[in-house]
């Protein structure tokens, strides 16, 4: 067991290697820094010391490593544009992002399931039929321009809910949090299902499969056989069976909310990590944009690993001496 | 659970601050960008600096017209050519109480003119500031300086004790490790502090009763409050669902709506940036063209020709939607008394033809363009359209749209000028003809360390240059502007540029708030009446 989980942590450091290089190399495409950060009448000398300052010119592979060993060190840099430190600036804006996530699951979850069971037993009912409607709507719009109907909609026509920002929020020291006032719940809200309708939709549509699965399935034949209620049977036994698969899919759906949480926060200047990661792209700042994708091929890397470990703890049949998994 | 949350619930009432209040006297308003640094050195942008410029003040103001008038100097006159003398206010102080001097003065000369700083134009390098007494600063100069302190609004003057004892005198530049104190905090004299700021989250104004100017003041809101919102749909949704008093800019497209939606209405007006096209007149040959061992550019005929088969009209309506001034020179009518004796050439496709065919390119040629599609109004139709009409004389452009961080980086010094054919804006810093003269059209060396750095295309005139210089060290106005109407006659003449227009400021506001809107797109609070 220990040989295994050493193994996939070594495979872990490489995939984080491989992405910091990736990304690097990224950056040489991205534009000039140096223009970004000051006024247009600066000096073309002034310009080429700043780029000095910055390190820019040294050889790619220079700067690479010069990147990963201070980023080791947890050391991710200051950012061009708000003269902060990375990790700072990302910490702040952790909250916002990991709260707007969270809550789009819940919806996601809370919302699918029922919306799957119900289309999974009565698949012919014209509320089904509105459901799955619904969910293509859901799977085939972007994200951005469902943002944009919900604001039209809510914020400046009916004017029940607030169409940017996240409203009063309650700062704990560690922590802010929008969850504790109702400005800040409201705020969630719109960007909330966003977020979630495509996660929604994915469930939805996975519940109602594996409910359709199972109920043809002989030990729900038996089950009805012996004249259990129909309410046991579907929630007893065939929900139940279904939602391992669920369980997996939004564990790692999580991990990609997270991460594309980018448009859903642009659209509504949620102020967290994907809408500072997309402001530094626009502004070349390279410290920011780096050590976020490093942190989202983290997220990625830990949760892959503890699906991992958590299917070796569930199936004894993998095999753990042999080429991993 | 339920424990859990009335547990959260008591720490949050117990140690935590609620952030955001509402306020009738409170003024909410959005931008594009964001307000990065606080220390209002860092970054020679507008927004930036008249942002911080509501905390900060300058020796001198801009009245509404752009006309310069007494700010932190009550009265200024010149001892000699060389020699300026500054009577300072009295009974000014800073946000934290200090008192305002001329040690404060010489101390702001000094770091804004330090490495890391963005504003080193404020103030010539030879210029020597001397503390004559608490409150008379004399300005020293090797040269005489007519225009010394035309950039001064945007130059606040920041506390000395406090820079010191915050260990802020270096000026935060990007490459600084760590944080510097002025970054994040501000102690100015103006009608506002900044009581919060995350960055690009939200910055808190609250106005500063304490104010030398209290009695005259303009405004009567209380508190500001500022978001930035990148996305120009969320940006005019948040005006027309009345969260926000003000969003600015809003795009020209989305004007009708906002006049349309009761209790919103749009606030527009002539901007200062001029907008232009400029050509690559250096290279033997063009970098991007079909046209090869010779750059077609070189030949005056052949630029005519591009400027008269351009439909600033057009451009105008269509585009624009009206909301622009065409310009006969490179520079706002606001900024030069002269502007009304010059007249662009006019439209007039045929003769563009017959002086194509005359300079050998009957059967025209293609060309690269370059043009940002983020950066200014409209920018990537202004290119598209532009395109479309130079193929009716027969040149066939190849638009390169890009958004503005790749943009400059092919484009200017730090690219090595890689462009053929190009759109730029620009507004002078100065507010004055010479920067226009000297940074966009002085001739250049290969990689812009001597010359005009913004001349891209490397046009290159001795007698402009020369005319420049004189118009450097002219003290007298009228001789002056003289100069400068000869230089904008050659350079019209020789087409150096094809001035486009003047772009408009398109602001969305509340119909409960009063603002003024001046033409350099600065945003004063101190104007704000709701």
């Amino acid at each position: 067991m220990i040989g295994f989980i050493v193994r996939r942590i070594v495979q872990a450091i490489v995939v984080m290697l491989v992405v910091a290089l990736i990304s690097f190399t990224m950056f040489r495409f991205v534009g000039d820094p140096v223009n970004q950060m000051v006024g247009v009448e600066t000096t073309p000398a002034e310009r080429a010391a700043l780029r000095d300052d910055l390190g820019l010119n040294d050889p790619v592979p220079v700067q690479f490593w010069r990147f990963v060993s201070d980023a080791a060190q947890g050391d991710f840099g200051v950012s061009y544009q708000f003269k902060r430190p990375v990790a700072e600036l990302l910490a702040a804006r952790m909250p916002a992002t990991l709260e707007l996530s969270f809550v789009s699951a819940l919806f996601a979850l809370l919302i699918g399931i029922p919306m799957g069971v119900y289309t999974g037993l009565k698949r012919d009912h014209w509320l089904s039929k509105l459901f799955l409607s619904v969910s293509l709507i859901g799977i085939s719009l972007p994200t951005f321009l469902i943002g944009i109907l919900l604001i039209f909609v809510f914020a400046v026509n009916l004017q029940w809910l607030p169409s940017f920002g996240r409203g009063q929020v309650v700062d704990l020291g560690f922590w802010t949090t929008g969850l504790l006032t109702v400005s800040g719940l409201k705020a969630l809200i719109l960007p909330s299902i966003t977020l979630g309708l495509f996660q929604m939709t994915l469930i939805m549509r996975l519940v109602r499969a594996e409910m359709l699965e199972v109920l043809r399935s002989d030990y729900i034949r038996f089950a009805r056989a012996r004249g259990l209620r129909d309410r046991t049977i579907n929630f007893g036994h065939a929900l139940k069976n279904t939602l391992v698969p669920v369980i997996t899919i939004t564990g790692l759906q999580l991990g990609s909310v997270i991460a594309f949480a980018i448009i859903t926060e642009t659209v509504f200047q949620w102020p967290g990590m994907g809408l500072l990661f997309l402001q530094a792209v626009q502004n070349v700042d390279i410290p920011i944009m780096a050590a976020y994708l490093l942190m989202i091929a983290f997220l990625f890397v830990v949760i892959n690993l503890l699906v991992d470990l958590l299917y070796v703890v569930v199936d004894p049949r993998i095999r753990l001496t042999g080429p991993a998994a | 659970m339920k424990r859990v949350w009335i547990a959260a619930a008591l720490l949050a009432a117990s140690c935590g601050t609620v952030i955001a209040q509402d306020d009738e006297k409170t003024f909410k308003f959005a931008f594009q960008g964001e307000l990065k640094s606080l220390d209002q050195y860092t970054l020679n942008e507008t927004f930036s600096l008249w942002t911080l410029g509501n905390v900060y003040e300058g020796l001198v103001r801009l009245d509404p017209d752009l006309n310069i008038i007494p700010g932190l100097a009550e009265s200024w006159e010149m001892v000699d050519d060389n020699t300026w003398r500054f009577n300072l206010r009295k009974g000014v102080t800073f946000h934290n109480g200090n008192p305002f001097t001329a040690d404060d003065v010489v101390f702001s000369a000094n770091r804004v003119r330090s490495k890391g700083s963005d504003l080193t134009t404020r103030v010539p390098a030879d210029a020597e500031f001397v503390a004559i007494d608490d409150h008379t600063v004399e300005v020293r100069l090797d040269s005489p300086n007519p225009i010394l302190t035309a950039e001064w609004p945007t130059w606040g003057i920041m506390d000395k004790e406090w820079t010191e004892e915050n260990d802020a005198v270096a000026v935060t530049s990007a490459s600084a490790e760590g944080q510097n104190y002025a970054a994040l905090n501000t102690n100015g004299t103006g009608p506002f502090k900044i009581v919060s700021h995350e960055p690009g989250v939200r910055t808190v104004f609250e106005a500063n009763t304490d104010w030398w100017d209290w009695d005259n003041r303009a405004f009567n809101i209380e508190r500001a409050e500022f978001t930035p919102i990148g996305s120009d749909a969320t940006r005019v949704a948040a005006l027309l669902s009345g969260e926000l008093d003000l969003v600015y800019p809003i795009p020209v497209q989305d004007i009708p709506r906002v006049e349309a939606n009761p209790g919103t209405e749009a606030l527009t007006g002539p901007e200062l940036r001029t907008i232009f096209l400029g050509f690559d007149q250096k290279r033997p040959e063009l970098l991007y063209s079909s046209v090869k061992g010779e750059n077609p550019f070189q030949d005056v005929r052949v630029r005519k020709a591009f400027y008269q088969a351009i439909d600033i009209e057009a451009i105008k309506q269509k585009i624009m939607r009206n909301l622009s001034t065409p310009s006969a020179l490179m520079i706002s009518p606001a900024l030069y008394s002269r502007s009304d004796e010059f007249e662009r050439l006019p439209y007039d496709p045929d003769a563009a033809k017959a002086l194509l065919a005359e300079a050998g390119y009957g059967d025209g040629f293609s060309v690269g363009m370059d043009c940002p599609n983020d950066r200014y109004v409209n920018d990537e139709q202004i290119c598209q359209a532009v395109a479309a009409m130079l193929a009716r004389i027969g040149v066939t452009i190849e638009l390169n749209a890009q958004p503005k961080a790749q943009y400059f980086a092919k484009i200017l010094a730090s690219g090595g000028y890689d462009t053929s054919f190009y759109m730029l804006g620009w507004t002078p810093g100065s507010f004055d003809s010479y920067n226009v003269i000297r940074d966009l059209n002085a001739c250049r060396n290969d990689d812009g360390t001597e010359g005009g750095p913004f001349n891209l295309g490397g046009y290159c005139n001795e007698e402009v240059d020369a005319l420049a210089a004189k118009i450097l060290v002219e003290n007298d106005i009228d001789t002056r502007d003289a100069m400068i109407a000869e230089v904008y006659t050659i350079l019209n003449e020789e087409v150096s540029h094809i001035p486009l227009h003047q772009q408009g400021l398109a602001w969305g506001k509340s119909s409960d708030i009063e603002v003024l809107q001046r033409a350099d797109n600065a945003l004063l609070l101190s104007t704000v009446k709701k």
